[in-house]
């Protein structure tokens, strides 16, 4: 859904001049690893033509980078497009200027999350607790975390995912006890020095 | 014997078992040495890396660093699952070309007494070392039951062919090379023209209307192919294309039916093992009309160990599916595409 305030597909509209951040091109490239080469884009589109979600998205990915460049930050940040990415690498192997989009993606979906601006979606609960399954076992628990997230947003879909609930389960394809990695304790540390040295930057 | 390193990934003990089985019946006739990293952790999947970039990486390097300590007699690590082969490979890329990320990285792998050397593991995908290591010539070699008769789709999903940091394939969107492994098992390999397209990753789980679309693509082009199934490289397609296929049949009340199976079950099969060695039978999709074609018997789905499953043992009786509440539609109210 577009963002209050917002025209689907007129993304600068009711944008007020004071809400530009012309730095924020700057803090996207500089948090994604490696050289995103975000400041490249020469909105040629073949991301969103090449893009097997874009139909369902806010803004096209080329739409979302000139957007980025112009500094609309609060809109960008507030934008479905990131969250509505399959992460399937299409439009990075054919950006002519050869923009690590996917990896833009994720940063801009990590500022979101951080600054709790994200849109109307589940995706950021569930990544939520996917991590914190990692954190308590060092390992994914699938039942746990597939279990949790319907029960919380999914209600009216359980009724109609029973049968494959019980196929998983008859066909042993769930494993009912979380493996615990033997290494728990330095994992912890390892992420908490890791959030410390991301806070730092 | 031919010596990797593994790193199997969190679905290969639950949702998954038929591809970890089924490489382990495939090792010996192909001459692979598979040596788990020991106490390796979850790669985050795409789920980590949209809270915080350099948690989701030091959680990665984790793993390289592990393997790194434990190589013995090789460099190479693999990975079956296509989205543990990218994080994998991506994190060594980044801490390569990024100076800042790997001292950071290293500082943090520090406090558990770990560090990593970019470049000093090659990651690669199961497949990928299947074709140029083992070889195609040496898999058709191994050949002993034919799959004459059977009809296969080729699905690579996305991520074995890309982003592809260290150029192994000749073409991102239609290599060729998975059809032609197909090929020497006998099979006839149907030209999949979405052989490299998307399942949808976790969109299931986020935005189901996003994900059945993907879902439907790939079984409606299989289908109209004519092929008796999808063939897939990575446990998140299969999952996604079997477990969801009847809710995505549901959603836009199709009636599709395309059994999906991992490469490494066909390979044993055409090894020459027995169907119940392979994981087969714990599809949801039934395989059991197409591998029919070629004489198989889908074996019953071996049942969990007792006590394992709480209630398991009398599933319960299935609902109607008609009246219930339906995730949103389009919102033109036309047939979606």
């Amino acid at each position: 859904m577009p963002a209050a305030g917002q025209v689907k597909g007129r993304p600068n509209a009711k944008v007020r001049s004071d809400a530009i951040d012309l730095g924020f091109l700057q803090e996207v490239a500089r948090a994604t690893a490696g050289d995103s080469r975000l400041e490249m884009c020469i909105q040629c589109g073949t991301c969103g033509g090449s893009c097997p979600s874009a139909a369902d998205m806010d803004h096209t990915p080329r739409m979302l980078f000139a957007m980025v460049r112009a500094g609309m930050r609060d809109a960008v940040l507030r934008s479905d497009t990131p969250w509505t990415c399959v992460s399937c690498y299409l439009c990075a192997v054919r950006c002519p200027q050869e923009i690590h989009i996917p990896d833009v993606m994720y940063v801009l979906k990590a500022i979101a999350t951080r600054e709790g601006t994200v849109p109307d979606s589940t995706a950021p609960d569930f990544s939520r607790t996917f991590i914190n399954n990692i954190h308590r076992y060092g390992r994914s628990f699938e039942v746990g975390l597939v279990a949790r997230h319907y029960l919380r947003h999914y209600l009216t879909r359980l009724p109609g995912m029973a049968p494959m609930g019980i196929g998983m389960v008859t066909k042993g394809r769930i494993g009912f006890r979380p493996h615990r990695i033997k290494g728990r304790d330095g994992l912890r540390r390892i992420l908490v020095r890791a959030a410390e040295l991301e806070a730092e930057a | 014997m031919t010596r990797f390193m593994y790193y199997p990934g969190c679905s290969m003990d639950s949702s998954a078992r038929a591809y970890s089985d089924s490489i382990d019946e495939i090792s010996r006739p192909l001459g692979i040495d598979l040596q788990e990293v020991d106490d390796w952790n979850c790669c985050g999947a795409n789920e980590y890396m949209s809270i915080s970039q350099t948690r989701a990486y030091a959680l990665i390097s984790r793993n390289l660093a592990l393997a790194e300590k434990q190589k013995d007699g090789t460099d190479t690590l693999v990975a079956p699952c296509s989205l543990c082969y990218l994080n994998l490979a991506k994190t060594d890329h980044y801490m390569g070309e990024d100076a800042g990320l790997r001292v950071k990285l290293n500082t943090a792998l520090g406090t558990a007494g770990l560090s990593y050397t970019p470049g000093s593991l090659t990651v690669r995908h199961l497949l990928d070392v299947i074709i140029e290591d083992i070889g195609i010539d040496a898999v058709g070699k191994a050949v002993v039951r034919p799959l004459a008769g059977l009809r296969l789709a080729p699905y690579l999903g996305c991520l074995v062919t890309r982003p592809d940091y260290a150029d192994r394939w000749r073409s991102h969107e239609h290599p060729r090379e998975f059809d032609r492994l197909l090929s020497v098992l006998g099979a006839e390999v149907v030209d999949f023209p979405l052989r490299t397209d998307c399942c949808g990753g976790h969109m299931t789980q986020i935005s189901p209307a996003t994900g059945f679309e993907l879902i439907r693509r790939l079984v409606d082009a299989a289908d109209r192919l004519g092929a008796d199934a999808l063939v897939t490289t990575c446990p998140m397609c299969q999952m996604n294309v079997d477990a969801y296929q009847g809710e995505m049949n549901r959603f836009f009340k199709t009636d599709y039916h395309m059994p999906i199976l991992f490469f490494t079950q066909l390979m044993g099969l055409a090894f020459g093992s027995p169907p119940n060695k392979l994981g087969f039978g714990t599809e949801l999709v039934s395989a059991r009309k197409a591998l029919a074609k070629i004489g198989v018997e889908v074996p019953e789905a071996p049942q969990p160990e007792a006590g394992a499953v709480p209630g398991a043992a009398r599933p319960r009786r299935e609902k109607k599916p008609q009246g219930l509440p339906m995730p949103r539609m389009s919102d033109d109210g036309e047939q979606p595409r």
